[in-house]
Order: C-alpha cells, then structure tokens, then sequence
C-alpha cells in the first residue's frame, strides 16, 4: 500500500479521536442525564423496595429479566461474529469486527447489571463469587444463577480482552501522532508496543487462539442463560430445545444491533469510505438467514406444544396467540419474520436503509419475544387459581430506557477515545488486496517480455 | 543505547535494506524491522514465527480445569446441600463450570504469554522512531559495532538514515 492510501486511512479512522463538535457534548450530556435518571430510579427502588415495581405474584421475573436475556442476547453481535469472520479469514471483516466486539462488551456488562438490579439486596451480589469466607458457605454450584456467573465473567473477560489486544497497536499510533497529555495517555495504553515482526506474529496467534476459545463460551453463555428458564417446571420453559433458540435468537438480534451501530458509525462519522453496502449486504443476508431459523425455533416450539396439548403448556400457547398477549405476539412475528424477510429477501430493498428498518425491526421483536417467553408462563402456571398478571410502573420503564441510553453513551464514549475500525487490519487488508494485483501484473509482463 | 536505522517507504525498499545489512555481515539477530502494519509475505518479517503459545494455552486450559473440578466437588464436600434431588457432588452442572474456567484459563494463558514474550510493558521504551506511525518501515541495528557499515548498507535514494 502506498504511503499515502497509508497516511489517509489513519487520519480519516483517527479523526473522530482528535476533533470533537458541539454535537458530541451534546449527546453525552443528553445521554448521560438518562443513564443519571435511571441511576437515582434504581437507587430509589433500592431504598423503597421491590413494591415500587409492577413485580408481584406469581410474575416474580419481568422486564429486568427480559433486559437481561435481550442485553446478553444482543452481545452475541460481536465476539461471536468477528471470531467467526477471523477464523474463516473473511476479508471484509475488517472494518466490520472492532465495532461489533464493543457491542459485546458493552452489552455484557449491561446485561450482567440486571440480575443484580433484580436483587432484593444488591449489596449481597457477591454471594455468587466463590470467595473464601470463614464459614465456607460457598456457592451452590447446582444453581443456574451461579452458572451465569461463572458464563457472563468468562465471556466478559474474553470478549474484553478479544477487543483490547488488537486495539494495542493503534493506541501506539494515536501515541505517535499526538503530543501532551493524550500522548501519554496512548503511551501507557498501547504498553510500549513497536511493530516488530515477532510482536506481529504473537499477536496474530493469540487472536487466532482466543478466536478458537470464544466461539464455544458464547455458543455456552446463551445455553446458560437459557437454562435458567429451561431447567424449571415452568410451562413452556421445560424443553430441550432451548438452548438452540436462544443462542439463535440471541445470534439474529445481535446481528440486527450491528448493522445498526454501522450505520450510525457510517453517518456520523462519516465512514462512508469503509463501510460499504457490501457489508450491509452481506450481514443483511446473514439477518435473514437467522429470521428464517428464528421462525424454524418458533415453529418447532409451537408445534410441539399444541400437538402434545398438555393443559397448561396450551394455557400459554393461547394467551399469547389468542389472548391478552396476542398484540405483543403478533407485532414480534412481524417484526422478527414478516418484515426482515420482505425486505431482505429482495435485492433491490437489500440497501443500508433497508437493511437498518430490518434491524430496528428484529431489536423490537427480539425484546418482546424475550417478554413473552418470560411473562406469560409465569403468569399461568399448573394451577389455575395462581394466575395473574404483570404491568410494568415507571421504576421498571425508566430504568429499562436507561439501559438503551448508557448503552449508545458507552459506544458514544468508545468511538470518541478508540479508532472504531481497527486501523492496522484495515491496512493488511488494503495491502492483502493490493498484493494479488501486483503479482498478477508482474506474472503478466513478465510473459511479455522476451 | 544507540542506534543507526533507516526509514523505507515500502516493504520491498525495506527488504532490499535487510538484504544490504545481511550482505555486510550482521545477522538477522542484530537486525530490527519495525513496521505499523504486519507484512507477513516479505521474507523480513517472516522470523520469529515459531512459538509456544498454543501449547500454553492448552497448558492454562488444563489448569483451568483441574481448579474448576477442585472448586466445585470441594465446595460440596465441605458443605453438603441437599438440593433438588441431586447427588452432593453433582458433576453435570458441576461440568459447565468446569467448561467454563477451563476456556479462562486457556484465555489468560495466551494473553499471558502475549504480553511476557513480546517484552509487553517493558520501560522505557525500546529503540524506536514514531515516524513508523506514517507508514514507513524501519530497518536498523541496535548498538553497532561500526555506525558506518550500517549506514553504507542501509543507503538507498530518498531515504533516511538517523541515529539514535
């Protein structure tokens, strides 16, 4: 690659680092006095109890359970992909993965804050760490809480290291093109990091190890999160497919959260030059082909269940298709088949537009099929006099809003103070492009010549 | 520490100076390339291939394993709940925990040894020249025995030669 194509690539990708508008304080102090309301709600409910949510009897997991599995599900955007996509050597990765791996880390970690914010008594969270207290009353290693634990820490480490190795070497860039304070910052960031070639080829291993090792703890983490529905007596939790729906689900929303982080990256910072609909394209087909296994799981569920008609599986069956959760269940099929397989489908509404309604489309509808696998079982289960039902009051709604808002704040933040496209991997693929060509013309004159 | 180096606009200018440095008798020990992308198809940046970091991996993995297996049956053993008609040491949901820490340490182990091998935050800062953050590669000798011998190999048009 030329030098300049070289010098080019790294002041667009290191321009949103060394220039900020207005509209970025803006939107940090707009996002971050949502994040604020949600905090002093959480802290409100920490000192009024859990009576100032709609949770109550028999409906003890609502929408802070529904965050939590949507949060984890959407965080298999990033690891997961990229690792894929590393593995398999695609090259149109590159611009693509840093920016999924956010979502991973970010999501993770509001997704993790929900079981906790689901606690009656926060403070006791650590009880599900394995510390060595003087009674040794340790955690019960049969509970499908301390699995979580065990999966979310796993995956929250990888995924944040998976993210953070290869940021190393363009932290010594912005070190090298800067002065001051924010040369020493990227100095101790980028950890006395060169560029020689063995410190290339360790790193290009142990990304290859930890692709290796990330792609079963993801495929994992959604089992487990599934198993805290499936392992109950619970009417339609209590199924062996649960694992697989959920890792697909969770693989179709994160997908949906993705393309949209590209094409909010794209716009605003105008990145036109590296996200192409090429890769809107392609992550729009990969959407569309995890709509139709969605809809496979939903039908293979729902079969199941109406053929089998055992009484209180079918109670469920019918209050979300023909009864008060119809609505919900109705606009979710909408919006997690009808409309990405309309519009995915056909080339022509396959644009980033297109590709961006799908999305937002799938995020809506993953959310509420996290609700609605939740909610309507809880509320009618084998004996009928124990039947109820959940609203959810403004501590539940405001704190669940928060969440969306910390989360484009975090990424806000993220691509404010990183390159949210890896700089050096755009390069290797730039040069990787450039090679081929090269050897072709030369191989070409060289059969000219005499 | 001192240093004579060049910087080369392209890997192949680069190539030719490892070429001229290897001609004048240094080693490739003694010869440093520092680049701001990896060129893993020119034969400069082809050494240090060879690492053990897959089988430390391994290595943390089995070490993950074995305390995961240790913290789960002790943990029961020394505090025996009854629960859900499961055995007191349960080694079904014992497994995923175990899977689990066993994937960490396979984790941590290649981090590790990314960070010790690489000389990662070692202080201060080794030879180096922040122009390489402009796309040029640098090729040069730490402490030379004889400056001018790297200076007369590494010499090409436009290109520079510092010392350090």
């Amino acid at each position: 690659m030329s030098d300049a194509a070289a010098r080019k690539i790294s002041d667009d990708l290191l321009r949103p680092l060394l220039r900020t508008s207005w509209r970025f304080y803006a939107l940090v102090a707009f996002l971050g006095a949502i994040v604020a309301a949600g905090l002093a709600t959480w802290m409100y409910q920490v000192w009024m109890g859990f009576g100032m949510t709609g949770i109550n009897m028999p409906v003890y997991w609502a929408f802070y359970i529904t965050n939590f599995v949507f949060w984890i599900g959407i965080s298999h955007a990033g690891t997961l992909i990229s690792a894929i996509l590393r593995l398999v050597n695609a090259g149109w990765r590159r611009p693509v993965t840093r920016c999924a791996e956010v979502i991973t880390a970010f999501a993770l970690m509001i997704g993790a804050m929900f079981p906790i914010i689901h606690l009656g008594r926060p403070w006791l969270f650590f009880w599900l760490m394995p510390y060595p207290s003087n009674r040794m009353i340790w955690p019960n290693f049969r509970s499908p809480l301390v699995w979580d634990f065990f999966a979310i820490s796993t995956y929250l480490t990888g995924s944040v290291l998976f993210l953070v190795l290869p940021m190393i070497p363009d932290f010594a860039l912005v070190r090298d093109r800067t002065t001051g304070l924010r040369r020493k910052a990227y100095g101790v960031l980028a950890l006395g990091w060169r560029g020689t070639p063995k410190q290339w080829h360790r790193l290009e291993s142990a990304m290859q190890i930890m692709a290796i090792a990330i792609i079963p703890v993801a495929v994992s983490v959604h089992t487990i999160v599934s198993f805290d529905f499936s392992m109950a007596p619970v009417p339609m939790w209590h199924s062996t497919m649960f694992g697989p729906y959920f890792v697909a689900g969770a693989i179709f929303s994160g997908i949906a959260g993705l393309i949209i982080a590209m094409a909010a990256l794209r716009r605003f910072l105008h990145l036109e030059e590296y996200f192409h609909p090429v890769h809107f394209q392609n992550l729009g087909k990969l959407l569309l082909m995890m709509s139709l296994l969605w809809t496979y799981f939903v039908f293979a569920e729902r079969l199941t269940v109406w053929y089998g008609n055992e009484s209180a599986e079918v109670q469920v069956l019918r209050v979300t298709q023909k009864g008060t959760f119809a609505p919900l269940y109705w606009t979710m099929v909408v919006c997690n088949f009808v409309v990405p397989f309309t519009i995915l489908s056909l080339r022509r509404l396959r644009t980033i537009t297109g590709c961006v309604i799908a999305s937002f489309c799938v995020c809506v509808g993953m959310w509420l099929e996290r609700f609605l696998i939740v909610v309507p079982s809880l509320g009618h289960k084998y004996l009928p006099y124990t039947w109820g039902t959940y609203r959810p009051r403004p501590v539940e709604i405001m704190i669940t809003i928060s969440t969306f808002a910390a989360m484009v704040l975090l990424y806000t933040l993220f691509a404010k103070f990183v390159p949210i496209i890896s700089v050096w991997e755009l390069k290797v693929g730039e040069h990787a492009v450039r090679e081929p060509q090269l050897q072709h013309a030369e191989h070409a004159i060289g059969e000219v010549r005499p | 520490m001192s240093a004579v180096y060049g910087l080369f606009p392209t890997p192949e200018a680069a190539q030719r100076a490892v070429n001229g440095l290897r001609s004048a008798g240094i080693g490739d020990a003694r010869i440093t390339v520092i680049s701001s992308e990896p060129f893993e198809e020119h034969e400069f940046a082809a050494h240090d291939h060879a690492t053990w970091m897959g089988w430390i991996a391994l290595g943390g993995a089995i070490v993950g394993l074995a305390s995961a297996t240790w913290l789960t049956r002790m943990t029961e053993l020394a505090w025996p709940l009854p629960t859900g008609n499961m055995p007191i040491v349960a080694w079904w949901p014992n497994l995923i925990v175990m899977f689990e820490l066993t994937m960490l340490g396979g984790i941590l182990a290649a981090v590790g040894t990314l960070l010790v091998t690489v000389s990662l935050m070692r202080r201060p800062p080794a030879f180096y020249d922040p122009a390489v953050a402009d796309g040029l590669i640098l090729v040069g000798v730490e402490n030379p025995p004889d400056p001018s011998v790297v200076e007369r190999a590494l010499a090409a048009p436009g290109v520079d030669i510092r010392r350090q």
